[in-house]
C-alpha cells in the first residue's frame, strides 16, 4: 500500500502543478519588466561612434514612447523605454544588452541598431530568450527562425532589394552588362548575393562587380573600369557618398548606363544634390517609406500625423532625415505586437505575436505595403517599390515587388 | 660604436638595483603594501558570489582590459616606446582564440596560442620599429591598428575568419562539480590569468632585463655604453608586450563571445593609452585603474547626458589628468609621500614637547 501511495502521489504531482498553472494562463501572465502600468523595453543605438548619424533613430523612438504614453499608453500600460548607447562598438552593445536583460530586466530588446553589434547579441539573445526584436538593420540572416527563434527582422533586407533590380533588369534589358559597385563589407555583399541570385541563369550578365572600401577616397577607378568593360547597366549600391560620386564621375566621363541606384543611398539631400542634381536625372531606385522631402505627401493623413509629432515631441529632430521616420514606424510596429499580447505580456508570447502580424499598416510606409509575418516568415517588410529621379525628385512608378523571402 | 657580443650583455648588462626607479617604488612601507594586496586578492575573490551576473560580466572585462593596459604598459612606460597599435595585438589575440575555438580546441589552450601567435607578430613587427622613434613610431604602429580591420575582411581570408560577420562563440561551461555559473567562472578563470601575467609583469619589471629595458627608455646611449644590446631588448620588449595584449584580446573574446573586424577599430587603442595614462605609465597596479576608467567612465558619462557623452567623457578625462597628472599611481605615490611626511612632523613635534 505504501508503494501505492508514493506512486499515485508522485502521478498526482505534475496535474497539480498544471492545475495550479491553468488559471495563472487565463488571467494576466507577466514576464520581466511588466506590472499592471508599465512594460520595460530596451534598446542600444550608437548615440556616439562611427555611426552616431542614426543615433537619431533611438531618440525618435523615445520621443514616440513619451508621446504614446501621454495617450494612456498601451492596454493602459506605460511604456518604460531604456535606451543605451554602444557606439557601434560589438564588444559595448553585448556589455549594454546584458545590462538592459540582466540589470533593468526588460520584457524585450527593440531594434538595437547595426549589423555587428546585432551580430554580438544574436546568440546571447537566443540563448536567453529575449525577443530581439525589428533589428534596425537590412542584413539577410536575421530571417532565420528556426535558428533563431528570438531574433527578428525589419525592413527589407538587402538581398530581397538585390531580387528586385535583377527583376527589373530582365524585364528591361535583358541584353544588358552589368556593372555593380558595392562596399566590401556584409551589406554590399549581401547586395551583390541578392542581384546574383535575382539574375539565375543569366548571372553572367555582371561584367563587372567593384568593391569599394569605406576607407577609399574614391571610386573613380571602379568607375572608369565598367565603362571600359562595356557595361550598360550600372547597379549602385554605395552608402551616399560613394553613391554620389559614382553619379558625378559617370556624367563626367559621359557614360550614360541604365542606372539603379540601392536604396541606402538614395536621400536627395545625402545624395543626389552634391552629386548634382542633373547628373542624377533618369536613375531608378526603390522605396519602402514615405520620403518626407517629398512634396506629394504633404496632404496624407500619415504624414501630417507624424509631422505633428515631430513638432511636438521631437523638435530638434531633422525632418528631412529619414531615420526620423524610421524610428517612430518601429515603435508602431513593437505597439502592435504588445496589443496583440493582451494582458499576456510574456517573452514567449511576444515572439508568437511578432510572427503573427497580419497585414499591419504603419501609416509611413508607402501605400499599399502591408507588414506580414509569420512563425516560417521573419521578414516583416518585403515590398517595395521603384521611382525614377526626374532632376527634382523621385516619382515612384510600376506595382509593389515583392522580393521572395529567402528561407 | 660597436655592437656588443650576445655573450658580454648577460653580464655587463646586469645594472645595479639602483636603476630601477619607477617600477619598484614602493608607494607604501611594505607590510602596509602586502596588507593592501591582499585586502584586493580578498575582495576579488569575494565580488563574483555578491553581486549579479552582470556586475561579474564587467568586473571581468575590467580586468581584460587592465591586462591588454599592462601590455601596452610594458612597451610605452616600461620601454618608452609609444604604441598605437595595441588594438590590432589585442584583435589578433582574440581571433586566434575564436578561430581556434571553431576548431574545438579548448579555450585554455587557446590563451598561449593567441599570446604566442602575437608574441611573434609583436616581435616582428618591432624590427623595422627599431629605426622609428618617437611619434614616427607612433604612426608606424597607427598604420597596424588600421590596417587589422580591412585583413580581417579579406577574401581570402574569410574561411578562416568569417570575414564581416565575425565569429559567434559558445560560452565555455565551469569544469564539472565546480558550483559556479558561466559568468562566475569565467571571472575567476581570468583572475587566475591575470594574477600569473601580473606576476610575470613584476618579475620581469625587478630582473636585470627589467632594469635592461627601463635603462633604455631612460638613457638609450648610456644604456647602450653599459653594453646593453638595445635592438634586442626593444624587439623582445614589443614582443612580451603584443604577448600581454593578445592574451587580454583571447580573453576577451572568450567573455564577449563574439569577434568581428568592427570590435577592434583604431579608437580601441586610444582607449588602452587612455586607460595607461590615467593609471600611471609604468605602474603595473595602475594598469587595472585604467581597466576601471575604460570600461566605467563611458557609461558613467553616459549616464549623465545621452547626447553629450562624448563632451563629458572629455571633461572627466581633463579633470582627472588635472587632478592627478602622474595617473593613479603617482596620486598614490603622492598621497602617501604626505602621509608619511605629516607622520614624520607629527612624531618631531611630540618628541619636541616631550623634551
Amino acid at each position: 500500500m505504501k508503494e501505492l501511495t508514493r506512486r499515485s502521489l508522485l502521478a498526482a504531482l505534475p496535474a497539480a502543478a498544471a492545475l495550479a498553472a491553468i488559471p495563472a494562463r487565463a488571467a494576466k501572465n507577466y514576464g520581466p519588466g511588466v506590472t499592471d502600468t508599465a512594460i520595460k523595453i530596451g534598446n542600444t543605438s550608437p548615440y556616439s561612434g562611427p555611426a552616431s548619424s542614426y543615433g537619431t533613430i533611438g531618440k525618435s523612438e523615445a520621443a514616440y514612447f513619451k508621446m504614446l504614453n501621454d495617450q494612456g499608453g498601451v492596454n493602459g500600460r506605460k511604456i518604460d523605454f531604456i535606451s543605451y548607447d554602444d557606439a557601434y562598438s560589438p564588444p559595448k552593445t553585448v556589455e549594454q544588452v546584458r545590462k538592459l536583460v540582466e540589470e533593468d530586466g526588460v520584457l524585450l530588446v527593440m531594434s538595437p541598431l547595426g549589423t555587428p553589434t546585432n551580430s554580438a547579441i544574436w546568440h546571447y539573445m537566443n540563448q536567453k530568450k529575449v525577443p530581439q526584436l525589428f533589428v534596425a538593420t537590412g542584413a539577410t540572416k536575421w530571417n532565420d527562425p528556426k535558428h533563431y527563434p528570438w531574433t527578428i527582422g525589419w525592413q527589407p533586407n538587402y538581398q530581397s532589394e538585390g531580387h528586385a533590380y535583377a527583376a527589373y533588369i530582365l524585364k528591361n534589358k535583358p541584353d544588358g552588362k552589368i556593372g555593380l559597385l558595392y562596399q566590401n563589407d556584409d551589406f554590399g555583399k549581401d547586395y551583390l548575393k541578392g542581384v546574383t541570385d535575382g539574375l539565375g541563369a543569366k548571372a553572367s550578365m555582371i561584367v563587372l562587380a567593384a568593391p569599394y572600401e569605406t576607407t577609399d577616397p574614391t571610386v573613380d577607378s571602379q568607375i572608369i573600369g565598367m565603362k571600359s568593360a562595356g557595361a550598360d547597366v550600372f547597379v549602385n549600391t554605395g552608402i551616399p557618398k560613394f553613391a554620389a560620386q559614382a553619379i558625378r564621375k559617370a556624367a563626367e566621363i559621359d557614360w550614360k548606363p541604365l542606372h539603379i541606384l540601392a536604396s541606402v543611398g538614395n536621400s536627395v539631400g545625402a545624395t543626389l544634390k552634391p552629386a548634382g542634381l542633373q547628373n542624377a536625372k533618369g536613375i531608378v531606385s526603390d522605396f519602402y517609406l514615405k520620403d518626407p522631402t517629398d512634396p506629394q505627401w504633404k496632404n496624407d493623413p500619415g504624414y501630417l500625423q507624424w509631422v505633428a509629432f515631430m513638432d511636438k515631441y521631437y523638435p530638434a529632430g531633422d525632418k528631412t532625415d529619414a531615420g526620423n521616420v524610421t524610428g517612430p514606424s518601429l515603435c508602431q510596429t513593437t505597439v502592435q505586437v504588445l496589443k496583440q499580447c493582451g494582458d499576456d505580456l510574456t517573452r514567449e508570447n511576444v515572439m508568437k505575436q511578432a510572427a503573427n502580424l497580419h497585414n499591419f499598416r504603419v501609416p509611413m510606409l508607402l501605400p499599399g505595403i502591408e507588414i506580414n509575418t509569420s512563425p516560417t516568415d521573419f521578414a516583416p517588410i518585403k515590398q517595395i517599390q521603384m521611382g525614377r529621379f526626374d532632376g527634382a525628385r523621385w516619382q515612384l512608378f510600376g506595382p509593389l515587388i515583392t522580393g521572395q523571402a529567402p528561407a | 660604436m660597436t655592437v656588443p657580443e650576445p655573450e658580454t650583455i648577460a653580464l655587463e648588462g646586469r645594472p645595479r638595483p639602483a636603476v630601477a626607479t619607477s617600477a619598484g617604488a614602493s608607494i607604501l612601507r611594505p607590510g602596509a603594501r602586502q596588507l593592501a594586496i591582499g585586502a584586493t586578492l580578498i575582495v576579488a575573490l569575494a565580488a563574483p558570489l555578491v553581486t549579479q551576473n552582470f556586475i561579474t560580466f564587467q568586473l571581468t572585462l575590467v580586468m581584460v582590459y587592465g591586462l591588454a593596459i599592462l601590455g601596452l604598459n610594458l612597451l610605452t612606460g616600461f620601454n618608452g616606446q609609444f604604441s598605437l597599435g595595441h588594438s590590432a595585438f589585442y584583435g589578433i589575440g582574440a581571433y586566434t582564440t575564436a578561430i581556434l575555438m571553431n576548431y574545438n580546441v579548448d579555450y585554455y589552450w587557446t590563451l598561449p596560442c593567441a599570446g604566442a601567435v602575437c608574441f611573434v607578430v609583436g616581435f616582428l613587427f618591432g624590427l623595422p620599429a627599431l629605426r622609428l622613434q618617437g611619434i614616427y613610431l607612433a604612426l608606424a604602429t597607427f598604420a597596424l591598428a588600421v590596417a587589422l580591420p580591412q585583413i580581417l575582411k579579406f577574401q581570402p581570408l574569410e574561411p578562416l575568419t568569417g570575414g564581416v560577420q565575425g565569429i559567434a562563440l559558445m560560452k565555455p561551461d565551469p569544469p564539472p562539480g565546480v558550483p559556479l555559473n558561466p559568468d562566475q567562472w569565467l571571472y575567476y578563470f581570468t583572475l587566475l590569468v591575470l594574477l600569473v601575467m601580473f606576476a610575470g609583469a613584476t618579475s620581469l619589471v625587478n630582473s636585470r632585463t627589467g632594469r635592461a629595458i627601463m635603462a633604455i627608455r631612460d638613457h638609450p646611449t648610456a644604456a647602450a655604453a653599459m653594453g646593453i644590446n638595445l635592438p634586442l631588448y626593444k624587439t623582445l620588449t614589443f614582443g612580451v608586450s603584443a604577448f600581454y595584449t593578445g592574451v587580454a584580446g583571447a580573453l576577451g573574446a572568450i567573455v564577449i563571445q563574439f569577434v568581428g573586424p568592427d570590435s577592434f577599430p583604431f579608437l580601441l587603442s586610444v582607449s588602452f593609452l587612455v586607460g595607461l595614462v590615467v593609471g600611471g605609465v609604468g605602474s603595473i597596479p595602475g594598469s587595472l585603474v585604467g581597466g576601471v576608467f575604460v570600461l566605467f567612465v563611458p557609461n558613467l558619462a553616459e549616464r549623465v547626458s545621452t547626447g553629450l557623452s562624448g563632451a563629458i567623457y572629455g571633461v572627466i578625462l581633463l579633470l582627472v589628468i588635472f587632478v592627478m597628472p602622474s595617473g593613479a599611481a603617482g596620486f598614490a605615490r603622492l598621497l602617501g609621500g604626505r602621509l608619511a611626511r605629516a607622520r614624520q612632523s607629527f612624531a618631531k613635534q611630540t618628541t619636541g614637547r616631550i623634551k
